[in-house]
This record gives structure tokens, sequence and C-alpha cells, in this order.
């Protein structure tokens, strides 16, 4: 009955023009000369429609300005355009930035949250931010603490805040928020710390808590319909996020949602991903554990969930599920299907019927991948949708505190975080990847709130034989395979931008921003920023101008994994920091670089 | 266990003081005089590792190794290297005193370098930390000493009975 109220509240206040989404959102994303959420747009393509700078001129490129965000921990996410405003944040201590564009990048407001200090050890690998949202003339950031604040896009005045989660509990923030109709939708970190890992809807206006969705527990907290809510076609039964683990360890059952979030406003669903049951042992947590590493899509009204995919069941080496799912359009089979693709930790590179959580493709994206033979695509088959695992590389199979070598890939993944961008020109997805393998050791761990629940020890290294650790490729989603394939001596961390100029940046680790052209893959464009690059590159309009722009700013697991180098432990001493070490190229240091034509 | 009791008394001791003391006296603190069911003692009673000629290591150097590579190296980096996120520690297991190392790993640490807050937290309630820190300096002093080099110990002494049967009696405490 409240829920009906809800809804009909909604629509009085609405009127009749917003059916739905977000109205503010949706023509601020409509702009291509504003970028008014992390994502670009709801179906997190990362394409824009601008093509002043395009793959004949890119070459002249040049920085128009720059920004010292005044902070040296890792820089992620990318800043806002709205208007003439552009929105800067940086990571811990969260500080915000109104910059003028028709004054030089004069500061119109600051806005510096009081955070305490303790909040930054519990954060697992650095303390990142991956950005800022704008909707109905607010702006907002979820800090560190997870302190979700509302501020007002003009003054920089709070309108509200609200507490999501509690930092002594392991409970931390590193993500964007997605503003949808009347809400906002907001995750929570802290899978290495044995959290419960949800998703809550916020009202806009005033912060009010509308739902939260849990990645496991009892049906009534995981928000779903057990006759209804589906898993590859089929009702997922009574109990899922209980009776597919063992005892009470789904309390502290980790499955974070710390990566990004996407809509459909025609079928009012929210997409995102869920991350890795804890702990690392996969011997502590026997069962399927649901509905961790889950492609998710549920209802943003009510949250309630349509349809799940387990992309990893029973997770033995942190494969999260959180990578962006990008909504497309695509012609499969002779057909035009609403699809997702999700380009996923574990290696696999998928395509679903984003209405019914149909599988549609489900291959591989880095030929290194070997923990696996493929996933089971036979309807029929009992193991349909389940990734076949190579018993040599099941860190469960070979046990406690038994090191299981030569996983690929790495915990890191084929891909973390970093999103990939979509161009609806060429219809091929730009896909910034590691190429890392691991040995794995789980051992028996024991739980303390607020303390690191891993349970494993790593040791990362490229791919035998090869010494690039990252590659940036482009993806045929309607097959699944690999175009064209560009090695990087270190993981590509930067998200990607496609834009109708046919052109494709990315950041690299050394600190370049590159151009390269959207079909061939060839190097129009590179320029050495002050630190390495794991923020997003954007793209804006002013004054009949288009810019680029990117944070640049090393830190992030690519920061602690790489500063030093790697070993390799399986090769042998010979090998032992043979590798390049990210420390020898780049120092830490936030600075916003903005690019454009000579004029 | 009465080890780990000590360290929660002491923590009242101020971060200036620490550093005062982090650099070790005259002594060696490296070299293992002598041996006690598969763990090694400087003649101060210090615990330390120990590198036989085939490069084989103790036990608690090898445990160290796994162990930090599970709680440590997500801020400190693979092997004590350091990262863009926390020092290289492996240095810091030889140039502190043993007490002071085990008093910032119970107790942690706060300091702001650059307009940068560095906060270590405190793992004096975690067992998963506490009940192998011996193990984690002496493989960190390995390390910070150049004896053994990066990555996994390949050679290894036999796990005794009497670590077993203390690991087992401090985590299940």
């Amino acid at each position: 009955m409240k829920r009906f109220l809800i809804g009909a509240a909604l629509l009085l206040l609405s009127g009749s023009l917003m059916a739905s989404a977000n109205e503010s959102v949706m023509e601020a994303t409509g702009n291509p000369a504003q970028w008014a959420i992390q994502t670009g747009d709801y179906a997190n393509t990362r394409y824009s429609k601008l093509d002043q700078i395009n793959a004949g001129n890119v070459g002249d490129m040049q920085v128009a300005w720059t920004f010292s965000t005044g902070v040296l921990r890792g820089h992620e996410g990318s800043p806002l355009v709205i208007g003439d405003v552009m929105y800067v944040h940086s990571p811990f201590p969260n500080i915000v930035y109104a910059l003028d564009l028709n004054n030089d990048g004069k500061i119109l407001w600051k806005y510096e949250p009081k955070q305490d200090p303790n909040v930054i050890p519990v954060m697992c690998c650095d303390t990142v931010n991956r950005g800022l949202a704008f909707a109905d003339g607010k702006i907002f950031l979820h800090q560190a603490d997870t302190t979700v604040v509302a501020l007002d896009a003009t003054s920089g005045e709070v309108v509200w805040s609200v507490k999501n989660g509690d930092p002594s509990k392991g409970e931390t923030n590193t993500a964007t928020v997605m503003p949808v109709k009347d809400k906002l939708i907001v995750g929570i970190s802290g899978g290495e710390f044995g959290v419960r890992g949800s998703v809550t809807a916020y009202s806009i206006a005033d912060g009010t808590r509308i739902w939260r969705a849990y990645s496991m527990g009892p049906d009534s907290d995981i928000l779903v319909d057990p006759e209804k809510t589906t898993h590859l076609g089929k009702p997922i039964g009574k109990d899922s996020g209980l009776n597919t683990w063992e005892g009470d360890q789904w309390k502290i059952g980790g499955g974070a949602t710390w990566g990004w979030y996407s809509y459909d406003p025609d079928l009012n669903l929210i997409y995102y991903g869920s991350g890795n049951p804890s702990t690392w042992n996969p011997g502590q947590r026997p069962g399927d554990n649901r509905w961790s590493m889950t492609i998710m899509a549920r209802d943003a009204d009510t949250g309630i969930a349509k349809w799940f995919y387990q992309m990893t069941p029973h997770d033995q080496w942190d494969y999260d599920g959180i990578n962006e799912m990008i909504l497309t359009d695509q012609e499969i089979g002779g057909e035009m299907r609403k699809v997702l693709t999700h380009f996923d930790r574990n290696g696999f590179g998928y395509t679903l019927d984003r209405v019914t959580g149909e599988l549609l493709v489900a291959k591989l994206f880095d030929p290194a991948v070997n923990w696996t033979t493929g996933v089971d695509m036979d309807p029929n088959s009992d193991t349909y949708g389940r990734p076949a695992v190579v018993p040599a590389m099941s860190t469960e199979t070979n046990g406690e505190d038994v090191n299981s070598v030569g996983i690929c890939p790495a915990a890191l993944g084929s891909k973390d975080q970093q999103p990939a961008a979509y161009s609806p020109k060429t219809e091929l997805f730009y896909v910034p990847t590691n190429h890392v393998c691991m040995d794995y050791e789980p051992f028996h761990v024991a739980y303390t709130a607020g303390q690191p629940y891993v349970g494993a020890t790593l040791s990362m290294y490229p791919p035998k034989g090869e010494t690039n650790m990252g590659n940036f490729i482009a993806w045929d989603g309607k097959t699944g395979s690999i175009k064209w394939s560009l090695p990087e001596q270190f993981s590509v961390w930067s998200g990607a931008l496609a834009t109708a100029g046919d052109v494709v940046f990315y950041g690299t680790l050394e600190g370049y921003l590159k151009a390269v052209d959207a079909n061939t893959g060839e190097e129009l464009y590179k320029f050495k920023t002050p630190s390495g690059i794991i923020g997003n590159v954007m793209t804006f309009e002013h004054g009949g101008k288009q810019y680029v722009a990117v944070y640049s700013g090393v830190g992030g697991w690519a920061g602690i994994g790489l500063a030093a180098g790697l070993t390799n432990s399986t090769d042998g001493l010979g090998a032992v920091g043979g590798y390049a070490a990210l420390s020898n190229y780049t120092a830490l240091g936030g600075t916003l670089t903005v690019f454009g034509l000579p004029n | 266990m009465q080890k780990i009791t000590v360290i929660f008394l002491s923590t009242s001791v101020a971060l200036g003081a620490m550093l005062q003391g982090a650099l070790a006296e005259d002594a060696d603190n490296i070299t293992a005089a002598y041996s006690k069911d598969g763990r090694y003692y400087t003649a101060d009673d210090v615990p330390t590792f120990n590198v036989a000629e085939d490069g084989t290591v103790d036990w608690p150097t090898y445990e160290g190794f796994r162990r930090y590579h599970s709680e440590c190296h997500v801020c400190h980096g693979p092997d004590g290297e350091g990262s863009s996120y926390a020092p290289a520690i492996k240095n810091s297991a030889v140039d502190l005193d043993y007490y002071d190392f085990l008093e910032i790993v119970a107790s942690g640490k706060m300091e702001s370098k650059g307009g940068t807050e560095f906060v270590m937290p405190t793992f004096g309630a975690n067992r998963n930390v506490m009940c192998y820190l011996d193990d984690i300096y002496v493989y960190l002093k390995a390390r910070g000493s150049d004896a053994i080099p990066r990555g996994r110990p390949r050679q290894k002494e036999p796990k005794s009975d009497a670590i077993r049967a203390d690991q087992k009696e401090c985590l299940d405490g």
C-alpha cells in the first residue's frame, strides 16, 4: 500500500512529461556539451556526439589548461561539466571544487567535508573516489566515510546529508552514485572487511531512505520475489541468499557494490554487479554464495530484482563482478536485441538480453585467461551458465595452505572497474584491460569487525613469456571477439572515451593520455601528464570549442600492486624484479589536464 | 599470548617517543645467536630470521611471507617494497627496535606528510595479524637486510610442533 502511495505521489508531482528517468539527468546527458554523470549517460556508453576533435586533427591537440587538486592520492573518476561550470572532485578528503569555465577556471566554491582519518586504513586499496553526479540542481558526493551529501550546484551549500554505512565495521565508499527518477542509487565498499554489501535508494529531495537491497541474506533483505525473480530464465526459489551459504557466513558475506550503475528508462531497471564473497579463502564458505559475483537487474522504484546472473559461483580468486554494465541495442542472429555487455574481472566478456537476463555470449577477452575452459551455453544442461573450472587452477580443490600457481587473471581481474566505452558508429567496445597472473594461497582466517578479513596470500606477475601487463582492446560484443589489441607496459587503469570524431581516448599508468583511431587502433596522439592516469577521460564543449579532460594522479590498486614492480616467483629467482616498476615512471600528485585544438 | 598482553599495556607510549627510540642500539639486531623450537633469536632474545647456505629459510620467515601478503601488502605493496599508499616497511623492520615495531602494529600510527595524512590502523584486536606478528617481523627483517630476495621463499624448514601448538592456541583464544 505504501509503495502505491509513493508511486501516486510521484505522478502528481512530476506531471505528464516525466514518465520515467530523471528529467534533469536526461536533459543534461542529452546535451553533448555537458558531462552530467560519471558514466556519460544512463547506458554507460562513455560515448560523446562531439566531433570537432576527430581522427583527422587530434594529432594537433594541445593542453588548454590545468588544475591541481592539491591531493596526492589516486585520482579515479572524472570531472563533470554542467553549463558553464566544471565540478572537480578529489580522493580523501573528498574535496569538491566548482570552476567557472567563463573565467579561466576561477573557483566559484569549494566544499571540503570533515572526515575521521581513521577511515583511511579501512579502505583496502587507497582512498580513491569515482566522482560526483548531477540531478535537479544538486551535486551528489558519496564520501569515503559513507556520508552521502547533496550540494546546491550553484552555491555549494549542503542541502542534505545521510550516512549510508559504518566505517568502524569496515563499511566505506569509493563509488559514484546514480540519480534515477526521484532517487539516488548508492552502493558500498568493504568486501575485504566482511561487510554485507547492499544498494540503497535515497530520496533526491531530502535524503530519506526508500529501499535497500542486500546482496545476500533472507528474501526480504535481498528484495526478491522467489517465484518471479529469475536466474537464467528460472525462478530463483525461496531463500537463495541463505541456502547457498553455510551457517551464518552470509552475515559477513561480502558482495560489496562499489562499481558502476546503469539504467534503462524504458524498462525502468537499474543494472549493477556485486563483488567477491568473503573471505578470500573459499574453504570457509561452502556453497554458491549467492548473490555475490552477480549481475543484477532491479526495479528502480521498488528495488525488487527482476533477474540475476551469477557469473562466478563460489568464487576462489577474488573476481568481483562490479564492473560496468553497458546497455546497447544490437542485432544478434538477425534480431535486434536490447542487450547488456559486461567485461568481468574473471576474463569473460558477457552479452545478455537485458530484458530477460538470457545469456547470449560469454567469451574470453584476454587469451591469457586459464582458470576456466568456458561457460556452459546449453540451456538444458545442469551446469548451464556456469564457468567450467580447471582443477589445477581451483584454489578450493587445491585446498587451504596450498599455493596455487600460474592462475590468470590475477585478483585484479582481466579488467577492474576502469570503464570501457562503446561507439554506435563502429559498434565496437573499447576496453582497458589488465594482463597479469597470480599465485594464490588460501588459509583460515578469523573475523573481527572492522579488521581486514582476507584469508589468502597473493603474488602477481605478467603471463609467462610476456612483459606487458595491460592491453587496450576493441571488442565485438555480438560475436565475442577481439578486433584489435594494443599492448601496454602497465595495466590500463583509465576509463575510455569514444567520440563521434572516430577517436578513442584512454590514459596509461605512466601518465600518457592517448588518442587512437576508433577503427584501426592506430595511435594518433599522446601527451605525458604529471602523474599516472587512473581517472576516466571525458569531453565537453564550451564557447563553441570541444575539450577533452582527464585526471592524473597515480594510486589505487594499481599504485599499490605495481608501484614497486612485480615479481615472478614461479620463474625462479632470475626473474625477480625483472618487470618494470611503476615508481620508475611516475610519482604521486593530482592534476586535471584539459586538452583542446589550437585556436 | 603473554607477549600480546604486554603490547596492549604499552599502548600509551607517545608517538614521538616511539620515533626517538626507532633506531636500533649498537646491538646486532639481525644475526641469529640461538634457536628454539624452529624459531631463531638474537643474543638479545629478539626474534630474527635464519637463512641456510642453500637458501632454506626458517619456518617463521616463510609464514611471515604468507601473512604479510594477506594482511599487509594491500597497503605496503608486494615484498615490503612500499606503494603509492604506504611506505616500504621492509626497512622499518630493520630500522625500528623490535618492541617499537610491535607497538606500531598493535596501536597504529598517524602522521601528516606534505599535507597528506598517513594512517595505519590498530591491529591489536586482529588475531590474523597478532598471532603471526613475530613471523611478519622476521620476514620483513630478512627482506630489509636483503637476506632473502623478493617473492615466495623456495625452501623452508618444517613447521615445528611447538609453533603449530602456539598458533592454534593463539587463533582459538
